[in-house]
């Protein structure tokens, strides 16, 4: 048994050293209050296949300043069966605007059968980018303006390089010129070359583009036919030969998600599904870098305010419960590094609230084995039962925490409410580790002091030293009913 | 040794008396003072790099066509709640064209930045903060926050009747369980629909998070001194059930008192330090957490204990009356 503690203590103590090192922040005297410490360089670990790489904890919108809004597609015009394809598309435009403007991980998600989440972190110019999430999809057919050697149409289009091509024009029903745009274009599918298992895109204008349309490959036989999205390059194919029905094939080297992705790219612009934005929250840099700066002063005071309760309240054991809770803390965060699961305010919140919520299996545990040492048993006795009979309450209040949080989670991340999803997942992390934390931790280190020797007398646990035989409960119910007070 | 047992009506009228002020007004028309996220509308967060007086912002916005605008003054910044503000006008192309929040921003600015600021920075930020909320999304809030509430409580509900299998009748427990909680939840409600009429505190979705929390902590508490409760059926057989009860909240009374101190403490360390976004949501935990800990104490069980005693029939028919085992105890 003794050696057994040993072991888990060695494997805590290596645990907290590995997320000290993980947690470690890049400045610490911001911090620490001055303390000239060493900066942490990061992680950057690449085992296998797995590349892991974190600098620092994921900071929410609400926190490193940045703009959630969330888009509302109008879906009106398209049938129900094309609708998530179609929202599918708009996601698709969406986020090739947002790379475009080189904000760092932008997030672009769909949400329920017509809405799309989009989160900016760190943008400054919010107007700009609403503008430039919200305008319509233009799709166009363009040509080489000055004639030069045809393109492998094996290479990949170079998305970037636009200059040298002009959008085609045809005659329209009207008999006058008109662009060739995505306003003719019907729709694009996936299909199978029928002699190999070659993927290839399917594609259909409708009836005054079909007139355009062959008007425009019977020119351009020969010669590439460029397909623009939002002025980028999707692809250019050879014209083979005029195709004058308004449908036709796109051959070349696609793999199946490649031809998947050009598809929904076409039909994004093909009938374009006007969005608006219907809920925005924009939190500027500095006023998130002030609310993290009050968060970690908050969060050490909550920690020193719950030690020094709990030492008052039970001595050697409460010192056993301190080090248990930086043990705690240390694993906490590391696991929201690693995780990383983005930190909001709420979120910080909930993690301050699960440092209080921690220290209850402690508690719980310690006025049990104040009880059994009441009822006259050795520390050693009362330790172990304290553990053993604390445990179902445990449990069973922590399960009920984490459906709460389960539900939470749910009802956050269906909302789009990342603020209470990111709450309820830090506060289902605390409450798991704290279970950990408890049963091993506080444990461990309360055998190894009745195994040292160290701590055997009851006054230690903040229990005054009692004659065995004087009952617990003298009065009340006690007399009614023997042998309750044990 | 205390009997709490005994004296379980005098509990019940004691959160009655407690709970009843904050329903009435709940009830009474205008109950709930709803942020955007239930009501639509837009908040801006403003930051000046001068003070600004407040009467004199509240009239730039009336000048600015939002006599509507409730201004609130916390710490160093303003919140400005108005309706929500005219959608941005786009050109066929869908370049924005017009945006009232920029007009918003560049008259503020243009009103209250001090001219050498501006020439400095002319694009300085004071909307440094910016939600807003349509209707469309307001309400479907409302009604997915109800069912959290709901599919929280079933979860609850069917877990505790698992958990507590082997004792007589493992529902109740999950019953008295949830009734408590939803003790917890009216409670934090009723006083946030007061502080609502009498400052103008409003809900948002952080609210809600705030109150599943409490309903969280509370079955927490109330499993603690439940647990107990199995744990001593098995052990005293031959006891009454008020008399097990009994023994089992005094067994659990310090050990819940000194959870609720050391999470009040962190509270209150937040609510304090944490800045001024959260100050509701904490005010939320803190009413939550502190009824949360009475109701686990004096209702969830006491409520076991009438409904084991066959208390509730003996009040439909004959009225309250003390229970004779009570008595007899005291």
């Amino acid at each position: 048994m003794r050696h057994h503690n040993k072991i888990i203590l060695a494997a805590i103590a290596l645990l907290s050293i590995l997320s000290a090192l993980v947690v470690w922040p890049r400045d610490p005297g911001k911090y620490l209050h001055g303390l000239p410490l060493p900066g942490s360089p990061g992680i950057h670990l690449a085992l296998g296949g797995m590349v892991l790489d974190r600098d620092g904890f994921r900071l929410g919108l609400d926190l490193q300043g940045g703009t959630n809004l969330v888009l509302q597609a109008d879906m009106s015009n398209v049938p129900d069966n094309e609708r998530a394809d179609k929202l599918e598309g708009v996601k698709d435009i969406i986020e090739r605007r947002v790379n475009a403007t080189g904000v760092s991980e932008p997030i672009v998600q769909t949400s329920g059968s017509d809405r799309i989440i989009v989160e900016l972190a760190g943008i400054r110019d919010i107007e700009e980018a609403k503008n430039l999430i919200g305008k319509t999809a233009r799709l166009d057919f363009r040509e080489q303006a000055t004639p030069q050697a045809p393109a492998d149409p094996n290479a990949p289009p170079d998305a970037s390089d636009t200059s040298g091509w002009v959008v085609v024009t045809a005659t329209g029903s009207d008999g006058q010129p008109h662009e060739l745009t995505g306003q003719y274009f019907k729709k694009a599918e996936v299909g199978f070359d029928p002699n190999g298992n070659r993927p290839q895109i399917y594609f259909q204008f409708n009836d005054e583009g079909a007139k355009m349309f062959a008007e425009v490959t019977q020119r351009l036989v020969g010669k590439p036919l460029g397909i623009f999205l939002d002025n980028q390059l999707l692809t250019a194919p050879i014209v083979q030969e005029p195709i004058t029905g308004g449908s036709g094939v796109i051959r070349g080297q696609f793999t199946l998600d490649q031809a998947k992705t050009l598809v929904i790219q076409l039909n994004a612009g093909a009938l374009p599904v006007p969005v608006r934005v219907i809920q925005e929250r924009t939190v500027d840099a500095t006023l998130g870098g002030d609310s993290v700066r009050k968060s970690v002063i908050a969060g050490e005071l909550a920690l020193v305010v719950v030690a020094i309760f709990m030492i008052a309240l039970y001595r050697v054991p409460g010192v056993m419960a301190v080090v248990a809770l930086a043990v705690y803390t240390l694993l906490t965060l590391a696991i929201f590094k690693l995780w990383p699961v983005t930190l909001t305010l709420a979120g910080i919140a909930g993690f301050i609230l699960s440092i209080g919520m921690a220290v209850d299996a402690n508690i719980l545990v310690f006025e049990r084995m104040r009880e059994e040492l009441r009822a006259g048993k050795t520390v050693r006795a009362a330790m172990e039962a304290g553990f053993d009979r604390a445990w179902s309450s445990i449990r069973d209040s922590n399960v009920s925490t984490l459906i709460t949080c389960a539900i939470l989670y749910w009802f956050g991340t269906s909302q789009g409410a990342s603020i209470i999803a990111g709450f309820a997942l830090t506060l289902a992390i605390g409450v798991a580790v704290s279970m950990f934390s408890a049963v091993f931790v506080t444990r461990s280190l309360l055998r190894a002091l009745v195994n040292f020797g160290a701590a055997t007398h009851p006054e230690m646990f903040g229990v005054p030293r009692t004659p065995p035989a004087a009952p617990a409960a003298p009065s009340g119910p006690a007399v009614a009913a023997p042998g309750m007070g044990r | 040794m205390l009997d709490l047992v005994s004296k379980r009506y005098l509990f019940f009228l004691l959160s009655a008396l407690v709970i009843l002020p904050g329903v009435i007004s709940l009830i009474l028309p205008g109950g709930i003072h709803p942020g955007i996220d239930f009501s639509a509308g837009s908040i801006m967060t403003l930051q000046f790099p001068v003070p600004v007086d407040q009467g004199e912002l509240r009239q730039a916005f009336v000048d600015l066509g939002h006599p509507e605008a409730v201004v609130q003054r916390s710490e160093d910044v303003y919140l400005v709640r108005t309706f929500p503000l005219a959608e941005d006008q786009r050109d066929e192309n869908g370049n924005i064209i017009h945006s009232e929040r920029q007009d918003i921003e560049n008259a503020l600015r243009q009103r209250f930045v001090p001219a050498d600021v501006l020439a400095s920075q002319p694009d300085i930020r004071v909307v440094v903060g910016y939600d807003s909320v349509s209707p469309l999304v307001a309400s479907e809030i409302v009604r997915k926050s109800i069912l959290a509430v709901i599919a929280a409580c079933i979860g609850i509900l069917g877990y505790l009747s698992w958990a507590f299998r082997k004792v007589k009748n493992p529902w109740r427990y999950g019953v008295c369980a949830v009734a408590a909680l939803v003790h917890d939840a009216l409670l934090v409600l009723g006083v946030f629909s007061i502080l609502g009429r009498l400052f103008g505190v409003e809900l948002d979705a952080l609210f809600i998070t705030a109150v599943l929390t409490v309903i969280g902590f509370s079955v927490h508490d109330t499993i603690v001194v439940f647990d107990r409760i199995r744990e001593n059926l098995q052990r005293y057989p031959g006891e009454t059930f008020d008399t097990v009860v009994n023994h089992s909240l005094t067994q659990t009374m310090s050990r819940s008192l000194n959870t609720s101190i050391t999470v009040l403490l962190t509270l209150v360390t937040l609510l304090l330090f944490g800045g001024v976004t959260i100050h509701t949501f904490v005010l939320a935990l803190l009413v939550g957490i502190i009824a949360g800990t009475y109701s686990s104490i004096f209702n969830a069980s006491m409520m076991l204990v009438v409904w084991e005693n066959g208390e509730f029939k003996r009040l439909f028919h004959r009225g309250p009356r003390e229970p004779e085992a009570a008595a007899a105890a005291a």
